[in-house]
Formats: structure tokens, C-alpha cells, sequence
């Protein structure tokens, strides 16, 4: 396949499911709706506080955000699965890679984009001084796209069960630790004035490394998935 | 002459590889092959975990600075290296699984889970119950520590991922596909766990950790650290066999085996 054909594909796949997410609307509305409604339980389970806030703030913006992108992974491949569009993608002459990490990037698109936009109004909620602002951010942009692209081989080996939901958190959590501990080190850094450009480099590291090598993993797993 | 003879070199080395491979791969061989090794497993651990731990408990010295309480080592390190290693084992025989499409090595990877995170909780709770007496605290969120935690979650993650699935086949295949994933993480996570806790505040209760241990001590860990490896061994032929046994059920020779003993 040219270079031109395998962009094109990339860019279609992107496109449709960007399309159909837009479309649905809660897909890309749920994960935000649910950032927003725990981070503010936590206010109310640890009291008002704004000092004590402005301390636990990096963490627990991290934290939500993290279980945010992880209950939206579920439905990554189910819709796909069930109406057996993942068995064409599987049967057509085309290679699964690029599709697979369309398929990954346009989810991120639209759960980790939104959430990583929408974390400074929580970090104000939570008392977050300014000057974590940035790193939030960034730290949030690199982490949820390292996160959507672990969760995909999560997604991935459990979209041929029934009851997946659970069992998806219990396999892709322990994975997620490197970027939660980085992520929020990132954003603590700042808040503490000091340097946080290395977490964010370690960040890039994870990010380069998950876009090319797990993408293979997700491959293979949804082969078995469609298989059995 | 020469390029004819290092072909059939070649053949005939390809020949008993594969041979070999197919050997090891047939579950009936392997069954017959371990009932061989297994009361030899089963002695030598019973010796040296047994004679590890009186030799550890009864005749080494107490430390002069954490006393008797030290002597949990004599359990509480060989269950963590098994455990660390055993992962590992899981990991390859699943890559082998997927690879060669080996039936055995897949049992291999499904008889490790459990063993290993049973390995791995034994590592966390003599470790709790050295900490007390120590550190003066059941837990710490030390590096260390909180390493084994993830590894005990990636285990965990692994038995629950084969229950879910009804197809066997399926299950293994997945199962395969999240130990390499884990696999490849173990030392990313290892890394950013020793990072992360470089960051901490240094926790109040210090190690005694870096000073290097005195071989009058060492020597009993030795015997119960490989008596561990060898009862990690017989543990895993055990329920390789069990799960032949199991999977080959329908088999004449699991039937001759089963009908034979009951006549």
C-alpha cells in the first residue's frame, strides 16, 4: 500500500468515529459529566478547606481523570463488536495497525481531549494554584493518550464478554500506575514551584512507546476476541 | 560434498528441534515424564525448606539489632524472588503459547497464577508482620513494597481474565496477551514505583536494608530460597498434570490410566 493510501485510511477510520461519537453525544458527554461530579464529592467527603484542597488537588484531579478515560475504554470496540463492523476490519485487506490507532486516537480525541480542556475549571473547584494550571494540562494531554492506548488492550481482550466493565478496570489499573505517578508529580512540581519538565519528558517517553507497541497488543487481542 | 553435508546438518538439526519441541508439547509424554520428576521435587524442597527454616530459626544468631524477628527472612524472601520469577515464567510461556501454539505451555501459564499470587500475598503478609515488630507499623508505602502490591494486582488481573472467558482456547490466548503486557511493564512500573518513592519524604522508620548480610546467616536462606524455587516446581508440575488430566479426559490413555488404578 502507498504512504497516501495508508494516511487515507487513517484519516477515514479517525473521521468515522469521530462522526458517530459527535453523533451519539453521551459517549464523549459521559466521561466529562462523571470527572465533574467526583471531583466535586471529594469537597464534601474531606471538608471545604482550601489549603487542605490545594494540597490533595494534583492527586485527585489526576486520580478522577485516570477513572474517567478507564470507564470510557468499555466502550471502545463494543459498538463495533456487536454490529460486527471489528469482523470486516478484521476480514478486509487492509492492515489492522493503522486502523487499530485511528480507532485509539479518535477515542482519545474525544474522551481525553475534553477532559484534559475542561481540568483547569476542576482544578479552580479543587483550589489548585495557578501555577499547577499548565502543568495539568499537559501533563493530562500526554497521560490520557498513554491511558486510552493501555485501556484499548483492555477493551480489547474483554469485548467478547459479556460482563467485561469490572473485569476491564481490574486488568488495565496496575498498567496505569507509571502515568498516574508521573502525572500527578508533574502537577505537584508546579504547584511547588519547581521544575516539571522531566516528568513531562518521561510522559513523552510513555506516550511515544504506547502509540507504537500497543497497538500490536490490541491487534492480536482482538483477533482472539472475534475469534473465539 | 560440504554444502550437501551442512544441509543435511541443517535437516537433521531442524529435524530433532522440532522433534523435541513436539515431544514437550505432547501432554501424555509430559505427564509420564514428571511422574518421574516429581518425588524428587517433592523430597529435596521438603529438605531444604524444612532444613532451611530449623537451621534458620534454631542455630543462626539473633541480630543485634532487630533480634529474633529477623528470622521471618528465612520465608519472606524466597516467596518474593519465586514470585517475581514466576511472573516471568508466566509471561515467556504464554509468549510460547502464542508463538508455537504449544497446548502445554498454555496450562504452564494458567497453573502459574494462582501459585504466584498466593506467592506473592505470603511475600506481603510475612512482610506486614516482619514491618511490626521492625518499623513499628503493618504497612509503609515504600518502593519495595508497593512494587510486590502491582504485582500482586497484575496477578490477580490474570486469574480473573481466564475465569472470564468460557472458551478455553480464548482464555489462554488472552491470558498470553496480558502476562508479555505486563511483562514489558513489570520494569517501567518497578522503575517510575523506585522514582516515586525517591520523591516521598523519607519515611521516619529507616531501613537496616543496605547492610550486607552475614553468611552465617545467608546460608540457610540459600537452602530455603532454592528449596522454595524447587516446591515452586513440584507445585507447578502438580497442577499442570491435574489440568492434563482434565483437558485430556476424553483420551484412551487418561482412561486406561483412571480405569486401571479403580480395577
Amino acid at each position: 500500500m502507498s504512504e497516501s493510501g495508508l494516511a487515507h485510511l487513517v484519516v477515514a477510520v479517525l473521521r468515522r468515529d469521530v462522526m458517530a461519537s459527535l453523533r451519539r453525544g453521551s459517549e464523549w458527554s459521559n466521561p466529562l459529566v462523571f470527572f465533574v461530579m467526583v471531583c466535586a464529592l471529594f469537597p464534601l467527603g474531606i471538608g471545604p478547606q482550601p489549603d487542605r484542597l490545594a494540597e490533595l488537588a494534583p492527586g485527585i484531579l489526576w486520580v478522577v481523570a485516570l477513572l474517567a478515560s478507564l470507564l470510557a475504554t468499555d466502550s471502545l470496540f463494543r459498538g463495533d463488536f456487536d454490529d460486527a463492523t471489528l469482523e470486516q476490519m478484521l476480514l478486509s485487506h487492509q492492515s489492522l495497525y493503522p486502523q487499530v490507532l485511528a480507532k485509539t486516537l479518535a477515542h482519545w480525541l474525544m474522551t481525553g481531549l475534553p477532559l484534559s480542556i475542561l481540568s483547569p475549571v476542576l482544578g479552580v473547584l479543587l483550589q489548585l494554584p495557578a501555577t499547577g494550571m499548565l502543568a495539568l494540562m499537559v501533563s493530562l494531554l500526554l497521560g490520557t493518550t498513554v491511558l486510552s492506548f493501555i485501556g484499548a488492550i483492555g477493551a480489547a481482550l474483554t469485548v467478547g464478554l459479556r460482563k467485561g466493565g469490572l473485569l476491564l478496570s481490574l486488568i488495565v489499573l496496575p498498567l496505569y500506575i507509571p502515568v498516574l505517578i508521573f502525572g500527578s508529580s508533574a502537577v505537584k512540581s508546579a504547584v511547588a514551584g519547581g521544575e516539571y519538565f522531566p516528568q513531562l519528558a518521561m510522559l513523552g517517553v510513555f506516550y511515544l512507546v504506547a502509540i507504537a507497541l500497543s497497538p500490536l497488543a490490541i491487534c492480536g487481542a482482538l483477533r482472539i476476541s472475534v475469534d473465539q | 560434498m560440504l554444502g550437501i553435508g551442512s544441509k543435511f546438518l541443517k535437516e537433521n538439526s531442524a529435524l530433532s528441534i522440532s522433534s523435541t519441541f513436539h515431544k514437550w508439547g505432547s501432554p501424555r509424554w509430559f505427564y509420564q515424564f514428571s511422574a518421574r520428576l516429581m518425588p524428587w521435587l517433592a523430597g529435596l524442597s521438603l529438605l531444604l525448606l524444612v532444613g532451611g527454616a530449623v537451621w534458620g530459626l534454631a542455630f543462626v544468631p539473633p541480630d543485634y539489632k532487630q533480634g529474633n524477628s529477623f528470622r521471618i527472612i528465612y520465608i519472606h524472601v524466597p516467596a518474593s524472588a519465586v514470585a517475581m520469577g514466576a511472573y516471568m515464567t508466566m509471561a515467556i510461556a504464554g509468549a510460547i503459547h502464542l508463538i508455537w501454539r504449544m497446548k502445554l505451555a498454555a496450562m504452564v501459564m494458567k497453573a502459574i497464577a494462582p501459585i504466584g499470587a498466593s506467592l506473592t500475598f505470603l511475600a506481603l503478609l510475612t512482610g506486614a508482620v516482619w514491618g511490626k515488630p521492625t518499623w513499628g507499623t503493618w504497612w509503609v508505602w515504600d518502593a519495595r513494597i508497593t512494587s510486590v502490591l502491582i504485582l500482586f494486582f497484575l496477578y490477580l488481573g490474570i486469574i480473573a481474565l481466564h475465569q472470564a472467558f468460557e472458551n478455553r482456547d480464548a482464555a489462554a490466548k488472552a491470558c498470553a496477551v496480558l502476562a508479555i503486557v505486563g511483562a514489558v511493564n513489570i520494569p517501567i512500573i518497578y522503575w517510575s514505583v523506585e522514582w516515586w518513592y525517591s520523591l516521598h519524604q523519607p519515611a521516619s522508620i529507616s531501613f537496616t536494608g543496605q547492610s550486607t548480610i552475614h553468611p552465617t546467616m545467608l546460608r540457610p536462606l540459600m537452602a530455603t530460597l532454592s528449596g522454595m524455587y524447587l516446591f515452586f516446581g513440584w507445585l507447578l508440575l502438580l497442577f499442570v498434570r491435574v489440568e492434563i488430566l482434565d483437558r485430556e479426559r476424553n483420551t484412551r490413555w487418561v482412561q486406561d490410566l483412571i480405569c486401571g488404578e479403580s480395577r
